[in-house]
């Protein structure tokens, strides 16, 4: 179980994202419909985005406090973002993007990633190259191979054919659990969130509109 | 071909190829602050770094004339160590340089405008710093602009004529450059010789061309 103690204010023009979200878990869903600002929540979490007020813990680690300045940069706050485009760099081939990141305690070799994310016949390709399943495992496996304390997927299977997504969400859950890799999960199906997270923030407009297990509040 | 056009063709070239390795380390880091940071003075510094595009060449050659002249700003500090620029084959490089930094700094700025925040923003997500984020991302993927924008650095410089004429002269064997002695040659009616550097600058811009050419369609 790992202690998320989300608190900020985000405002972006006319647009205020407000999170106020203390929980336990060892993956969290943010729940709700495009434009809900979950991608915005994600990306405050990452570092890429300074709130105006508030303050983000996680797992009793001070990332962000706006009274004390404290706001550790992207590169020190040890996440794996994976955005909803993957963003795999264009010029590297999938091995170098995949061994791109600093491993910091790296808790996962490259043999156990082409293992779990089943990359090996991917290895030497190009990644404009890859079908949209391929560029999502390869950005996993990115994101994982830098040894990462906390993992952020935006929709990870909105660009991942039917057969594939029970394969990818298996993965995902030998990440969380083998791993010891907790998750914050964005989507917006109710199933996707409830497969894989024990904890749901149901997000509109913005605000949190509902916060608890995925069964109850979905 | 005689060993004069010979000579003239090989200096020409190599002062070219000398002026692209001086202007790019500083049009890359000019290109990259311009597109990427907000400082005080970039609009001075923007219209710096383009006044050589639209001022008279000759013009450039007397400013660097007189930064470069022994009782020049840069010149005197130059001299008091010894070294003489002026009318030697250094000042051409530094005019070629000058005249194609501009050319460079807009085609590699556009690259640099042209790369998404975000691939960055991954980079340090995954840790790397600063320079790694640039020399690892940015750089590769603003290097078909980086490299159009040496290669017409590089052509400007070929062929340039009115800043190296005013600050390095026409100096047989020292200075002379395949524009300034095509102008050297009629003037003084060797027009055979004009003709065959006349020659000699067509086919080094073809394949020039050519190469800016095949860069463009890989793009």
């Amino acid at each position: 179980m790992t202690s998320f103690d989300l608190h900020f204010t985000l405002i972006q023009g006319s647009v205020t994202i407000e999170i106020a979200v203390s929980a336990q878990a060892r993956a969290v869903a943010l729940f709700g419909p495009s434009g809900a600002g979950k991608t915005s929540v994600l990306e405050v979490i990452a570092g890429l985005r300074t709130p105006q007020r508030g303050r983000l813990v996680i797992d009793g680690r001070v990332l962000f406090d706006r009274d004390a300045a404290v706001d550790v940069g992207p590169r020190h706050r040890r996440i794996g973002y994976v955005p909803q485009d993957v963003l795999l760099f264009p010029h590297l081939d999938v091995r170098r993007n995949i061994t791109y990141g600093v491993p910091r305690t790296p808790r996962v070799g490259l043999a156990q990633l082409t293992e779990l994310l089943d990359l090996s016949p991917l290895m030497d390709r190009r990644v404009t190259a890859l079908s949209g399943g391929e560029r999502q495992r390869v950005a996993l496996a990115r994101a994982l191979h830098s040894g990462p304390d906390l993992l952020l997927l935006d929709e990870p299977l909105a660009a991942v054919d039917l057969p594939r997504r029970a394969r990818i969400t298996a993965a995902l859950r030998r990440i969380r659990d083998g791993l010891g890799v907790p998750i914050v999960y964005v989507t917006h199906t109710p199933e996707e969130a409830a497969a894989l997270t024990d904890y749901a923030i149901v997000m509109a407009d913005g605000a949190v509109v509902a916060a608890g297990p995925p069964g109850e509040v979905l | 071909m005689s060993a004069e056009i010979r000579d003239i063709a090989v200096f020409t070239t190599l002062a070219a190829l000398a002026a692209t390795a001086l202007m790019l380390g500083p049009g890359i880091a000019l290109a990259w602050a311009l597109a990427r940071r907000q400082f005080p003075g970039k609009a001075i510094v923007e219209t710096l770094v383009s006044l050589p595009l639209v001022m008279p060449p000759v013009a450039t050659g007397l400013l660097l004339l007189w930064l470069l002249g022994r009782r020049g700003p840069a010149g005197r500090m130059l001299a008091a160590a010894g070294i003489e620029i002026v009318f030697t084959p250094m000042a051409v490089v530094i005019a070629m340089a000058v005249m194609g930094l501009p050319l460079l700094v807009r085609t590699a700025r556009a690259g640099f405008e042209q790369v998404t925040r975000r691939y960055e923003q991954i980079a340090e997500t995954l840790g790397a710093g600063p320079w790694r984020v640039f020399t690892t991302v940015t750089l590769p993927l603003a290097s078909r602009n980086i490299l159009a924008g040496a290669l017409l650095g590089f052509t400007r410089a070929l062929g340039e004529f009115g800043a190296t004429i005013v600050v390095a002269g026409s100096i047989p064997g020292q200075t002379r450059t395949l524009a300034v002695g095509i102008y050297s040659f009629i003037e003084t009616g060797r027009d055979d010789q004009a003709l065959a550097l006349l020659l000699i600058s067509m086919a080094i811009a073809l394949g020039a061309v050519i190469m800016a050419n095949r860069l463009a369609r890989a793009a």
